[in-house]
């Protein structure tokens, strides 16, 4: 039977993310892998369960395969559970008609008899694209005290960056009075961060509203929350401090790995009372040889290290051969590098062989682009990869001369 | 086919001491993040052996909380799963009626949970033996020879030295047990020395339990398998993989620096396809190396911090090795801290100890320094 929960968590896991490029071909971007052990989707699982949030609902669309596999029964944030836990939404058909998903209010409206199970008196809207660290307790306490009918986690970010958010304008008592999406004159620097809680009789209401209107796009930021202000609902922000970063970018998401990096990292997981969950993969402890020579990394299990690896994120089972020289870069699960190749500033997805020899990406300095490689992809020995390239099956076919 | 597997946690405890104190044989740290008796478990659910009983007597706070529920090894299940066996202590029962020193006894003392047993086979194993085996292949050779009982061997070259401690097993051409010899202390050359693993269809397994119950036997190796091998078929399976029988805290120091010094040890343990170990999941973090920081030849598992220097030692999870710190040749367990400018060689340290900043610790290879649990030194 169902249990009556106090909050039930809506995670929007079905973006593409196609700014990723290669990295999302196959994936959906809440699956993509980060920091050695970890897929962006643990973040706010994690979250949920650290925060006493135990019901779940992860909405999910582009290229699920990956992203259903890997939540599972939920077993791994200790999800798998009776009478709540986690489930995968994804789009249906119904009496009226198929649907897929068109838009982040559409995706909630369509799976509201999910939330209907569990008679919430809070809903959680959380997306699938956001590495950071966040008790959703205390803000869920906020919101109570203030009484609102919706809350919206905010960070203060700096003035000449936001422009590139949906900006909350808010009185002195955090009250918002006005939301623009991505203003060209930002009046205040709370950016939303893409959280909300909404009592769930008004975001019942305006849900069924904005679903009879032709006219909107079905989307929080640009549908719910406007009308939600239009009409003077009791509207708050929250504002949180501590690390948070859209990893919509490879630029981005490269910067997300290396703030993992260092003695006190911008971004510190080895925090035990806060602990970010994922599925296990039962590898052996990483091993590091004898002409091996790591400095300010991260190494995973079932790694194995002969060669030389500065400022990188090594995922699990990644193999460094004897000479090979990894700086500056991400390389994702399984990745074998092989002997006296050279891999500089560049990001490298799953499976991929590296061969012998080769120079994949170039010196990171200003202006040069991270190298991107797709994943279960097989670069030949000696292969020149310049900085900057998106490498994937086609550039493989053109650039492999036999 | 299905078989049961029965697993003994406190045989053989004493042949470690030092680790064994406030732990039982089966949940010994072992490899950077594995306990004895994850060989074992992931043996089994290799095999399909789902259905699984662990025996112990004392000292199993350490092992129930690694098992947990066994989900990390697939054996939290509705039916079956794994099923931990402490003694069963009735009121006014006299405790020495209730010891469990050996298999047999052991085996006597859970006699209603064999009873019960539905599988056709069951597999018996120890925890203090190392390999990565599949069950199938020993049992499948159970079946076509059609044996009361087969234990599983290895052809070793044993020295009056090292013999002591294993049990040799004398067998005819076709594998058929025709002489045992328990813990010979002259013999000297090749000899199958078993491995604790033995197979018996669930049927022959009560029929020897009762019967030891009713002629009071104890001990499965004289008195079974030694008095009965003449009349009985018992036979020797020859496994030729890689193993580590654990027999003495040297020993234990030894197996684990093969881990490091042999690459094919490391494959056929964690390098097996479709057979990998299973372990209690933590959650640490990747482990971070700094800038200065200089390790050779170790095996290391996730959540260290390593900012000295670190060269043939396998590092437990979450251990910090400090700024200017040498760790040499060392076993270093689970969030053990060794601090800035401290110097190891030949040491083993157990789970949370702490070694101070500049401290100097030497062992040797036939007897490494030890620091207890939780120890400060």
């Amino acid at each position: 039977m169902y249990k009556k929960q106090e909050c039930v968590a809506m995670l929007l896991a079905g973006g593409q993310g196609s700014r990723l490029y290669t990295l999302t071909e196959k994936t959906a971007k809440p699956a993509v892998r980060f920091g050695g052990k970890y897929r962006i989707i643990d973040f706010p699982l994690s979250n949920c369960v650290n925060s006493g949030i135990y019901t779940v609902g992860v909405l999910t669309q582009y290229q699920p395969l990956q992203l259903n596999e890997y939540i599972g029964n939920g077993q791994p944030w200790d999800l798998d559970r009776g009478q709540s836990g986690v489930m995968v939404l994804p789009p249906y058909q119904a009496k009226s008609g198929a649907d897929w998903y068109k838009g982040t209010a559409n995706a909630i409206y369509q799976n509201f008899n999910f939330i209907d199970r569990y008679d919430p008196d809070y809903v959680l809207i959380l997306s699938g694209d956001h590495i950071y660290k966040m008790d959703y307790e205390k803000m869920l306490r906020a919101h109570k005290e203030t009484g609102a009918d919706c809350t919206i986690a905010v960070l203060e970010v700096p003035l000449e960056e936001a422009s590139r958010f949906g900006i909350m304008n808010t009185d002195e008592n955090l009250r918002i009075t006005e939301f623009e999406e991505k203003p060209k004159h930002p009046k205040s620097t709370k950016a939303s961060m893409g959280i909300y809680i909404f009592n769930t009789s008004v975001l019942r209401d305006y849900l069924e509203a904005d679903e009879a209107d032709p006219d909107s796009s079905k989307d929080f930021g640009k549908n719910i929350i406007p009308k939600m202000l239009a009409d003077g609902r009791l509207m708050y922000a929250y504002p949180f401090r501590g690390y948070w970063k859209d990893v919509g970018t490879i630029q981005s998401l490269w910067e997300a790995n290396m703030d993992l990096v260092g003695e006190q990292p911008v971004f510190d997981l080895r925090d035990r009372d806060w602990r970010i969950y994922s599925r296990n993969t039962s590898e052996a402890p990483h091993f590091v040889g004898e002409y091996a020579k790591i400095s300010n990394s991260l190494i995973t299990e079932g790694c194995a290290v002969e060669g030389i690896v500065e400022n990188s994120v090594l995922a699990s089972g990644v193999k460094v051969c004897r000479g090979a020289y990894v700086k500056d870069s991400v390389i994702m699960s399984n990745v074998t590098i092989g002997e006296g190749a050279t891999v500089n500033y560049s990001m490298i997805d799953e499976n991929t062989t590296v061969g012998a020899g080769s120079v994949v990406g170039r010196t990171r300095s200003n202006g040069s682009g991270i190298t991107v490689i797709g994943s279960d992809l097989a670069v030949k020995p000696g292969t020149d990869i310049p900085a900057g390239e998106m490498v994937d099956a086609e550039w493989l076919r053109t650039n492999h001369k036999d | 086919m299905s078989a049961y597997g029965i697993i003994f946690s406190n045989i053989h405890d004493n042949n470690i001491p030092e680790l064994t104190r406030l732990r039982t044989i089966a949940s010994v740290p072992f490899a950077c993040r594995y306990r004895f008796i994850d060989f074992t478990l992931s043996n089994m659910v290799n095999s399909n052996i789902y259905n699984i009983s662990v025996i112990t007597s004392y000292n199993y706070q350490s092992l129930m909380d690694h098992i947990g529920s066994g989900k990390d090894w697939d054996l939290a299940r509705r039916s079956g799963g794994i099923k931990i066996l402490p003694p069963n202590i009735a009121a006014y029962a006299n405790p020495y009626e209730n010891k469990r020193n050996t298999r047999l006894d052991s085996l006597k003392s859970v006699i209603a949970s064999i009873s019960r047993i539905k599988d056709d086979y069951v597999v018996l194993s120890d925890c203090d033996v190392i390999c990565n085996v599949d069950f199938n292949d020993l049992i499948r050779y159970h079946q076509e020879t059609g044996a009361n009982m087969t234990v599983a061997v290895k052809r070793v070259t044993l020295t009056p030295e090292n013999s002591k401690t294993s049990v040799v097993f004398n067998s005819d051409e076709n594998g058929r047990i025709n002489e045992v010899i328990p813990y010979p202390t002259e013999y000297d050359g090749q000899a199958d020395i078993s491995l604790n693993i033995i197979v018996m269809k669930t049927s022959d397994l009560q029929q020897m339990v009762v019967e030891a119950q009713t002629r009071g036997y104890s001990s499965l190796t004289r008195d079974v398998i030694a008095r009965c091998c003449g009349y009985k078929d018992f036979r020797v399976y020859r496994y030729d993989g890689y193993f580590a029988a654990v027999t003495s805290f040297a020993d234990y120091y030894q197996h684990s620096m093969e881990l490091i010094s042999d690459p094919t040890v490391r494959d056929s343990l964690f390098g097996v396809k479709n057979r990998p170990v299973y372990t209690k999941v933590r959650n640490s973090a990747p482990t971070y190396y700094a800038v200065g920081s200089s390790v050779k030849n170790s095996m290391v598992a996730d959540g260290c911090f390593i900012e000295g220097t670190v060269e043939n030692s396998i590092i437990f999870r979450g251990a910090k090795i400090g700024r200017n710190a040498t760790v040499k040749n060392s076993i270093i367990m689970q969030d053990t801290i060794v601090g800035d400018g401290a110097f190891l060689n030949c040491v083993i340290t157990d789970k949370n100890a702490v070694i101070r900043d500049q401290r100097m610790l030497c062992g040797a290879e036939t007897q490494p320094f030890y620091v207890s649990k939780g120890k400060m030194i």
